[in-house]
């Protein structure tokens, strides 16, 4: 193997692991304040995609312009689903609440195959296609873009939890939900508000990937398992956490996807996952909800 | 996609499919058939992966199927036996999921069964419809094992591996040999499942026999998010000739992938069986990353007017005309006539039919039909090339519509 190809490899893998930190940062928050994982997660991501194909396909609006559309409209869906769906029909149970995520992926992937079919769906836009030349290499305009949205997002996220009255709360409700109730945080509102922040996380990334990638109504699958990755790795629970987790994997990916061959790369992820599950159980940075 | 298999009014077809009036307003009479319906009709399973990774290249399948289905059911139905009735199921990309629907369709007590679309799904699905006595017809899938394994129910009536692979390296070496020989390195990237995996093997033993050296052979899954890496090693080995084998989305990733990169190699992108390469939707969407891609694919007979029909038929749906739709109406024709010359709708006579079938009313450039042990003689695949914003078809020359533009322009 090169040395030449070891340089790109690592960038690129740094580049697409900012995605899937941006992905798997929904899923951390989630699993933070409702302690569940949200198995809908993949489902809502494919529905954000759809989202920002239609956006630009009949109303010609970019995905980067969409962000502003689709960030505070996927926040709404995500607080509807948790306030009038996932809240009320799993009554508190930590087991129907799984239930009904997973139900919920079952109903909106299928929907979309049966409004839209299983058509691979892309758009082509300008800059699709455009780099920047670094070091005797092409970096993706879109990816480093894709980049700099991920590390917004996790800082935005960051201040929001830290600083603001609504992040106290979504904390406060994270560590000791009864205590919150008492000093007279409204829970149900706060469990929806993180639901919301986490399906509007989705609506971001997913504006973020598609001038680059693809939509059909299992293309959420294909992301899935790595953003739980990423949170594990990272930390359940933690922002900053799934920043580093998403590059960490996005890198081991890479350079096993070059040293082991792509199909034997993703093997990499997983021995990884094992070893940080093994020697430091609360992921990378420890995270405590 | 909960009880996927189940018997379909002509209503609930008609809306799974997505066909609408024009399927029926236009009447097309395809052979077999004229006059018709005295039986009390005959159920056929179809069955494709309409969900999961494959379920584009499903509902394409499933789309030639209901137009073949609609314009029999059109003309009558079947001669002595009635009308079809389909019985649709999704084999849910999986081979698993495709027996069992096998086993529901056997339940429902379909006559025959057409479709199974990948390699993996057909290999299993048609040894399932074998412990029934269940005649099988193949639309796509390619291994060669799927007719080895002396299975008396199964028949492919598309080309498998060997005649694909023995084709696309005998087209290669030729247009290599009339430009002069300007091409030697190979560098192989398939998807590794058992499609992709084993034409790779057969491409690895065979281009060496051809006097080209392959560089490497890279495997990759399905989805796969990510072609950086694969392109990196591409460039780092600048090969002559990259062979792309993967579906279609991977494909499509690949392609823009490497004109991103700037990745055009010295001669050409050859595909063999490459799930875009020759894909109308690719040509339309990415038509530069598509530019002067060869393919050695599954691809209709430009000169029947029965297949220039089906092409309008298909577009004016508003969908594309893909291998997947072609192939599928052709054998929901090829089993209709076997099933009129049965005269019957029992499977054991079926399959005597469509062992001495010698059916031409299809629209593949393959002439009629003869299968040996399942296989179909006649079936070989076609070279195309995107030039423009048109696929042409490059050999063979009897209908060639252009001449190979081989080397590619690099710049």
């Amino acid at each position: 193997m090169q040395l030449s190809i070891l340089f790109p490899a690592i960038v690129n893998g740094i580049l697409n692991g900012a995605l899937y930190a941006l992905i798997a940062l929904g899923l951390t928050l989630v699993y933070g304040v409702l302690h569940i994982i949200n198995f809908a997660h993949g489902t809502l991501l494919t529905a954000a995609l759809f989202a920002a194909f239609f956006l630009y396909r009949i109303f010609g609006l970019d995905p980067y312009i969409s962000v502003l559309v689709l960030t505070p409209a996927f926040f709404l869906i995500g607080y509807a689903l948790q306030r009038f769906v996932i809240g009320p029909v799993s009554r508190g149970d930590d087991s129907n609440i799984l239930l009904v995520t997973l139900g919920l992926a079952v109903i909106i992937e299928n929907g979309l195959l049966f409004a839209f079919r299983g058509d691979t769906r892309t758009i082509d836009v300008a800059y699709g296609f455009a780099v920047v030349p670094f070091a005797g290499m092409f970096i993706s305009v879109p990816r480093l873009v894709g980049f700099a949205g991920a590390v917004v997002v996790t800082l935005l996220l960051w201040l929001l939890l830290g600083l603001s009255d609504t992040g106290k709360a979504i904390r406060a409700v994270a560590k000791e939900k009864l205590g919150a109730q008492l000093s007279g945080i409204d829970v149900p509102h706060i469990y929806a508000l993180t639901f919301g922040l986490g399906a509007a996380c989705v609506a971001v990334a997913a504006c973020l990937l598609i001038p680059t990638y693809y939509v059909n109504p299992h293309v959420g699958n294909a992301f899935v398992l790595i953003a739980f990755t990423t949170v594990v790795l990272g930390g359940m629970g933690s922002i900053p956490g799934a920043l580093i987790g998403g590059v960490f994997v996005g890198l081991i990916e890479s350079l096993c996807g070059l040293y082991l061959g792509e199909s034997l790369g993703q093997i990499g992820i997983f021995l990884m996952f094992i070893l940080v599950l093994l020697l430091r159980p609360g992921g990378l940075l420890g995270a405590r909800a | 996609m909960p009880n996927n298999s189940k018997r379909f009014t002509r209503r609930k077809f008609m809306q799974s499919t997505a066909l609408t009036a024009i399927a029926s307003a236009t009447g097309v009479v395809a052979a077999p058939s004229i006059l018709r319906a005295q039986g009390g009709g005959v159920k056929i399973g179809f069955l494709q992966p309409v969900s999961g990774a494959l379920a584009y290249s499903g509902q394409q399948g499933r789309l030639g199927a209901s137009i073949a289905v609609d314009e029999i059911n059109a003309a009558g139905g079947i001669r002595d036996v009635g009308k079809i009735e389909p019985v649709l199921g999704d084999a849910q990309s999986t081979p698993e999921g495709g027996n069992a629907e096998v086993e529901k369709m056997n339940s429902a007590g379909v006559s025959a069964i057409v479709g199974g679309y990948g390699s993996s799904i057909c290999l299993a699905t048609s040894q399932t419809a074998a412990r029934y006595d269940l005649p099988y017809l193949v639309d796509v899938g390619v291994t060669d094992a799927i007719v080895t394994r002396g299975l008396k129910n199964t028949f492919r009536f598309g080309p498998g591996f060997g005649v694909i692979t023995k084709t696309a390296l005998a087209n290669l070496v030729a247009i290599n040999e009339a430009a002069g020989k300007p091409a030697k390195t190979v560098m192989i990237v398939h998807e590794d499942s058992a499609f992709g995996s084993g034409l790779a093997k057969l491409l690895n033993e065979q281009l060496p026999l051809q006097e080209f050296q392959v560089l490497e052979t890279i495997p990759h899954p399905t989805p796969t998010r990510d072609f950086n890496n694969v392109v990196l090693k591409i460039k780092a080995a600048d090969p002559d000739i990259v062979i792309p084998a993967n579906y279609y989305n991977e494909y499509v990733l690949l392609a823009r992938t490497m004109q991103q990169q700037q990745m055009r190699p010295k001669a050409a992108i050859y595909s063999v069986l490459g799930g875009a390469a020759s894909s109308y939707k690719f040509v339309k969407e990415f038509q530069q990353a598509a530019q002067y891609i060869m393919d050695c694919n599954h691809w209709f007979d430009p000169r029947n007017a029965k297949a220039q029909a089906l092409k309008s038929k298909v577009e004016a749906q508003g969908q594309f005309f893909t291998y997947e739709v072609y192939l599928n109406y052709s054998c929901t024709l090829l089993l209709a006539d076997a099933i009129e010359r049965a005269k019957s709708s029992d499977r054991g006579r079926i399959i005597e039919a469509l062992s001495n079938s010698s059916f031409g009313g299809h629209v593949m450039p393959y002439g009629p039909t003869k299968f040996v042990n399942g296989q179909n003689q006649g079936a070989v695949p076609t070279n195309t090339q995107v030039i423009g914003s048109d696929i042409q078809v490059i050999l063979p020359e009897a209908f060639a519509s252009a001449k190979a533009v081989y080397p590619m322009p690099r710049a």
